[in-house]
């Protein structure tokens, strides 16, 4: 109750709780589409491929949504060639980039003196959300949910069966950079909310969850960000009342839902499959 | 005269420099309904792919329906290897189908209603519309490859392309497929259909293209299916099953 009161009368925390609320369907509405591309690992890479970006941003006093968008797809396309021109894998070739361009980010970050900042960049503080981040937040969802209201069929179709899709014309490899640059709005969305080292967890865990609950695509991706709004407030409320770093309040709300539906989801949960092996059983005897 | 349906000269395709497909020219009229086969490693999904243009080719010239692929993209079924699909996919039966539906549907289009009928009307041929509301893994394998034709019937196509359609697939379901295929060819239709077994190809197709990196043999299944010309294409494997007492 003191929270909801506490958010009638702060500013800031309206704030912090309408950002989290975008973020959280942002982040659902995109990974249900990493996930289902098997990319959780590329999510988490160009999570963290945005630090440079955003240090140069800084340092010349730029907006940090270009320059996170560009080292974030920079990066994208660098994992790219080094898989599509080597032996080298594809998790492997993730792994060296989004790891060089981190460095390259602390490095950066660290010549310019601003420890805070970066503690903040990379655990998010929900409740320092100025009013032109919310908006930043806003427009950047209204452009993901759009790109994904309006390409929908053709984001089905590289997901479900990319042969196809280039069979009958798409440009599949497109296709892949603009998810990519929709991958990295939404991390810079999250920037603040969660920070850059859980934002993976946003995009996948509520993602993941959803994916456990239904055999449609759009089902799963209203289901998907409503798990993620719950959990952005959820976390929110853990954060404000006990003085918690928000980003690990909200990804640990995200997880125990995770956890709740793993168990018991109707179809796909674990005690239902236990249900149905042990009734199998039975019958046999 | 009418324009060959596929038309392919002097192909050469390889992975990063090894060559997997050699030399090969050859042309398919309309109405045709084609096997590839080939033992194991001898370029058979990668020549379908090449075709479609999917992977680069180091040289050569193809023709599909007298046009480049580029062209006729939108009259080209392609239906996947049963192991290049996650069947745990969130999508039902009928979604499946009506992706079918996406060529020919333009940016920001969705499907229709009537665009439902026709994808319900495709799996009814393929016996499937008791599954419609099905998800895909939930079927058998036999039922996931008819699903997949009925997606390729959605899209009404004047070529199709079946890249091992018969792996894992029950005898109902494969004598369902094979009717289906060959109606497309008595409407006219070309069908290529890379093929694994040999024991049946006989009965399948009417033409062969009998391939190990270069083309073996190419023409009628009566010219193709002849001892020497497939032992000259699964030497080493011949000499093998000869040493084991096969």
């Amino acid at each position: 109750m003191a929270f909801i009161e506490a958010v009638m009368q702060y500013g800031f925390l309206q704030k912090a709780l309408l950002t989290s609320i975008m973020v959280g369907i942002i982040c659902g509405v995109v990974g249900c589409f990493i996930i289902l591309r098997g990319m959780a690992l590329m999510g988490d890479a160009i999570s963290h491929a945005v630090l440079p970006g955003v240090a140069i941003s800084y340092m010349f006093g730029i907006n940090f949504f270009f320059g996170a968008v560009f080292s974030g797809v920079l990066t994208a396309i660098a994992i790219g060639f080094v898989t599509q021109n080597s032996r080298i894998k594809h998790d492997t070739s993730i792994g060296i980039m989004f790891t060089a361009a981190f460095a390259g980010g602390i490095i950066i970050i660290t010549m310019l003196k601003s420890s805070t900042d970066l503690y903040h960049i990379l655990f998010g503080n929900v409740l320092a959300v100025r009013a032109s981040d919310m908006w930043i937040t806003l427009g950047i969802g209204i452009v993901i949910l759009a790109a994904v209201y309006l390409f929908y069929k053709e984001l089905l179709v590289t997901s479900f069966d990319e042969t196809m899709g280039a069979a009958y014309g798409l440009p599949v490899r497109l296709i892949h950079y603009f998810l990519m640059t929709l991958l990295t709005m939404g991390t810079v969305a999250s920037l603040q909310t969660v920070g850059i080292v859980l934002v993976v967890a946003m995009l996948i865990t509520p993602a993941a969850a959803a994916y456990l609950l239904t055999d449609r695509l759009w089902v799963m991706i209203f289901l998907a960000s409503a798990i993620g709004v719950l959990s952005s407030v959820i976390g929110l409320y853990f954060s404000f009342t006990y003085n918690l770093a928000s980003g690990a309040t909200i990804v640990m709300a995200a997880t125990a839902i995770f956890v709740l539906v793993f168990l018991f989801s109707p179809k796909h949960g674990w005690l239902w499959k236990m249900l149905k092996v042990r009734k199998k059983k039975a019958s046999l005897v | 005269m009418a324009n060959a349906a596929l038309s392919i000269k002097n192909l050469h395709v390889s992975y990063y420099g090894n060559e997997a497909v050699k030399e090969v020219s050859l042309t398919v009229h309309p109405g045709n309904l084609v096997g590839i086969i080939g033992p194991n490693g001898a370029g058979k999904s990668t020549f379908l792919k090449a075709m479609l243009n999917l992977i680069p080719r180091d040289k050569g010239e193809i023709k599909l329906l007298g046009k480049t692929v580029k062209e006729v993209r939108k009259k080209i079924a392609y239906v996947p290897q049963r192991n290049d699909i996650d069947w745990d996919f969130p999508i039902t039966v009928l979604d499946a189908v009506l992706i079918g539906t996406y060529p020919n549907l333009k940016l920001f289009k969705r499907p229709n209603k009537k665009d439902k009928e026709w994808a319900m009307e495709c799996l009814r041929r393929v016996g499937m519309e008791d599954f419609s509301k099905r998800q895909i893994g939930e079927l058998s394998g036999g039922q996931q490859q008819r699903v997949f034709l009925a997606r390729a019937l959605a899209q009404k196509a004047e070529l199709f392309f079946l890249d091992e359609p018969f792996v894992g697939v029950d005898v109902s379901s494969e004598e369902t497929i094979v009717r289906i295929l060959k109606e497309l060819c008595w409407q006219g239709k070309t069908v290529i259909v890379v093929h694994h077994d040999l024991s049946k190809a006989n009965d399948y197709f009417n033409q062969l293209i009998l391939l190990n990196k270069e083309l073996i043999g190419f023409g009628s299944v009566q010219e193709v299916f002849q001892t020497e010309i497939i032992e000259k294409a699964y030497q080493g494997q011949f000499a093998f099953m000869k040493e084991i007492g096969v």
